[in-house]
């Protein structure tokens, strides 16, 4: 990528941030003008602004927004958690969909769900208590990978290979549940476990958001404990952070974020893992400057695959965590073969 | 714990009891209420009941498939973890299963395949394409060939293919209802025609791995041990490649993936038997028979009335097991 390197965007991260910013909102408006009823971006615009005829601010206020708005904050959520977890296990192959946190939060989604689940497939609890569900399968989850994965540290290759057994059990344990369900719940649950956007609605984008804001914020507010850490814990012990505490704030953060987008979203796989390597390469590797834009490129990731899952095969939906798959798989495997040359893992 | 090649003798004895034994119980317990002497009468004088009918046509089916999927598993297995020198490596872990039932998906949605014959056919070119993949793949940069850039390779590919597999079941949703059971990995409900298409290629590849066996054990030394032998390593590995994915093959096309069998068994063979492939080969075929059989009567068990794929129980005991393998043997 010569010509990003002519821009060098290392030296101008905060322009390259609002650049890729623009961007974003660029595709979002895109993406609410195309679909089985094409509108034009000035419309899509006016629409939003409450201009426009009813039928065309229907489609995209009710129909295409909260899409777009979920998409954005799973992608966001999913990519800054991965950025986390890759800071404070200090391995770069780790993102929360590898080691098994996506397939914790899955079970738990599912278990939310048929446990409380009527007859008539409505929930019986509010759906706000579901991301708490989902947070607490991530954190549980992490917890267990990470004391299995423990011999006198956590080496970052054990780390993997525990996290893909860890997640293969997760997945047993949600088809357990899936067929003790009714079993239309287990159809939908097949799409929504490969990570779909399908049939967001403004009521579970009013519960994602602003949990999704808030964690992100709380991150924000630890970016220089982040940097510390990723310094070594003796550096970061000597300098007076607390090491130990951080590291857990952190990572309830980092499960915290997952949780919530695979509540609503599933699981959409990879996003956690190409995201801060995109970033990484683009303004370097301070996490300060490259938080932002990582939850930019996630959220360009998420909003681009969910875009194409909607139009590409209409009026079919393929899984958006297909497309990520189809880009994320490949890149995993470029990463394992180049950093394990660079001694990194 | 068997160290003479006596000893050795008895035990496979004991094995084949052990899996009559088993493939009997496999006829008679489930949510069908039936006792040993039904199941006698039900060959011997069928009288046409609900009973009988079911032991015939539907357990009998299960428990030979279940007995020959078994050995597939755990010989395929036992011969990838030879050849890439790899502990973790089984046709799950590695991506084979995946890619094979990624191949057969594709038959279906795009040139609606029906036979059993294609379905075999699709099995093993899919399985073969994975393995290469994978292969070809991890043995790529400096330091060639790792067991972790192996495991690790497999995983992605499996994720990938996985997730083609669903994105084109969505997209064809008379494909979905034709292959989603099949694809969750079960013994249940197979017709025994799959069985019988497939038993050639499996008789034949169990035989010429065990007679070959021999050559395994000098690949193990090492390969440069093995060249000074005079050993053509490329060659063994590239036809005990193939006969290891013929074994998945068949398995997959089947009886779906089923995970983790071929992973357990040729550990816990190695523990018994000691590092001979001579024997290691034909007990990981009784040993995965065995592991397939008692998962399979298990699953009928655990959320009676309704049964779980066996694919979900190997994958109950399997995890366990794969934890444990990589926290000791892996060396990371």
């Amino acid at each position: 990528m010569t010509w990003l390197n002519r821009f060098n965007f290392k030296k101008h991260p905060f322009f390259a941030t609002i650049l890729l910013f623009i961007v974003v909102v660029l595709i979002m408006i895109f993406s609410a003008g195309s679909g089985e009823y094409p509108l034009s971006p000035q419309n899509v615009l006016s629409a939003l602004f409450g201009l426009g005829d009813d039928f065309a601010r229907t489609i995209v206020i009710d129909f295409r927004l909260p899409r777009i708005v979920m998409a954005l904050f799973v992608g966001i959520s999913l990519a800054v958690s991965g950025a986390i977890l890759q800071g404070i296990t200090k391995n770069p192959l780790a993102s929360p969909d590898l080691i098994g946190i996506t397939a914790g939060a899955s079970f738990a989604v599912v278990l939310f769900l048929s446990l409380f689940s009527d007859e008539n497939n409505s929930l019986m609890v509010s759906i706000h208590w579901l991301p708490l569900f989902a947070f607490l399968g991530a954190t549980l989850t992490a917890l267990i990978v990470f004391f299995l994965s423990w011999k006198n540290g956590i080496a970052p290759f054990r780390l993997l290979l525990i996290g893909i057994a860890v997640a293969a059990f997760m997945n047993a344990g949600t088809t357990i549940w899936m067929l003790m369900g009714p079993i239309y719940r287990a159809s939908q649950a097949t799409i929504w476990t490969t990570g779909s956007i399908y049939g967001a609605n403004w009521s579970q984008v009013k519960v994602l958001v602003p949990w999704s804001i808030l964690l992100i914020v709380i991150a924000l507010l630890l970016r220089r404990q982040m940097n510390i850490l990723e310094l070594g814990d003796d550096i970061a012990t000597s300098v007076g952070s607390q090491v130990q505490k951080n590291r857990v704030i952190l990572l309830l953060i980092s499960t915290g974020l997952t949780g919530v987008a695979v509540a609503f979203a599933g699981g959409i796989g990879f996003v956690g893992l190409l995201a801060p390597h995109i970033a990484r390469r683009i303004v370097g590797p301070k996490f300060q400057t490259m938080i932002l834009f990582t939850a930019g490129i996630g959220a360009l990731l998420v909003l681009v695959a969910d875009w194409i899952a909607r139009v590409a095969f209409a009026p079919i939906e393929v899984p958006a965590g297909v497309w990520t798959a189809a880009v994320g798989a490949p890149y995993f495997i470029f990463l394992l073969l180049t950093e394990r040359r660079r001694g990194r893992v | 714990m068997l160290h003479t090649n006596l000893t050795r003798g008895w035990g496979i004895a004991v094995s084949i009891i052990a899996i009559l034994f088993l493939m009997l119980s496999s006829l008679v317990y489930g949510y069908t209420d039936t006792t040993w002497t039904d199941a006698y009468l039900a060959f011997m004088k069928p009288n046409g009941s609900n009973e009988h009918l079911i032991i015939k046509d539907v357990r009998l089916p299960r428990s030979l498939i279940a007995a020959f999927i078994g050995a597939c598993l755990g010989v395929s297995g036992a011969i990838m973890q030879s050849i890439t020198r790899n502990p973790l490596s089984s046709p799950s872990i590695l991506g084979v299963n995946a890619g094979a039932s990624f191949f057969v998906v594709i038959g279906v949605v795009f040139f609606s395949v029906q036979s059993l014959q294609s379905y075999m056919w699709l099995s093993f070119a899919g399985a073969a394409f994975a393995f290469s993949l994978v292969f070809i793949l991890s043995s790529a940069g400096r330091e060639g060939l790792t067991p972790l850039k192996l495991t690790l390779a497999g995983s992605a590919i499996t994720a990938l293919f996985a997730s083609f597999t669903q994105g084109l079941l969505v997209l064809n949703e008379t494909a979905l209802d034709q292959v989603l059971f099949w694809l969750a990995g079960s013994v249940a409900n197979r017709p025994l025609d799959l069985l019988i298409n497939a038993l050639p290629y499996i008789v034949v590849a169990l035989l010429v791995a065990f007679i070959k066996a021999k050559e395994l054990n000098v690949l193990s030394i090492g390969d440069d041990v093995a060249v000074g032998l005079g050993q053509k390593t490329f060659w063994t590995k590239l036809y005990f490649g193939a006969l290891a994915v013929v074994l998945a093959g068949c398995a997959v096309a089947v009886a779906g993936p089923i995970g983790f069998v071929g992973i357990i068994i040729p550990h816990v063979i190695r523990s018994i038997v000691g590092l001979d492939h001579r024997w290691i080969l034909p007990y990981s075929a009784f040993g995965g028979a065995t592991l397939l059989l008692i998962a399979d009567i298990g699953s009928r068990y655990v959320l009676m009335p309704q049964e779980l794929p066996v694919g979900v129980m190997t994958a109950l005991i399997g995890v366990p097991f794969f934890i444990y393998v990589a926290r000791k043997k892996m060396g990371v």
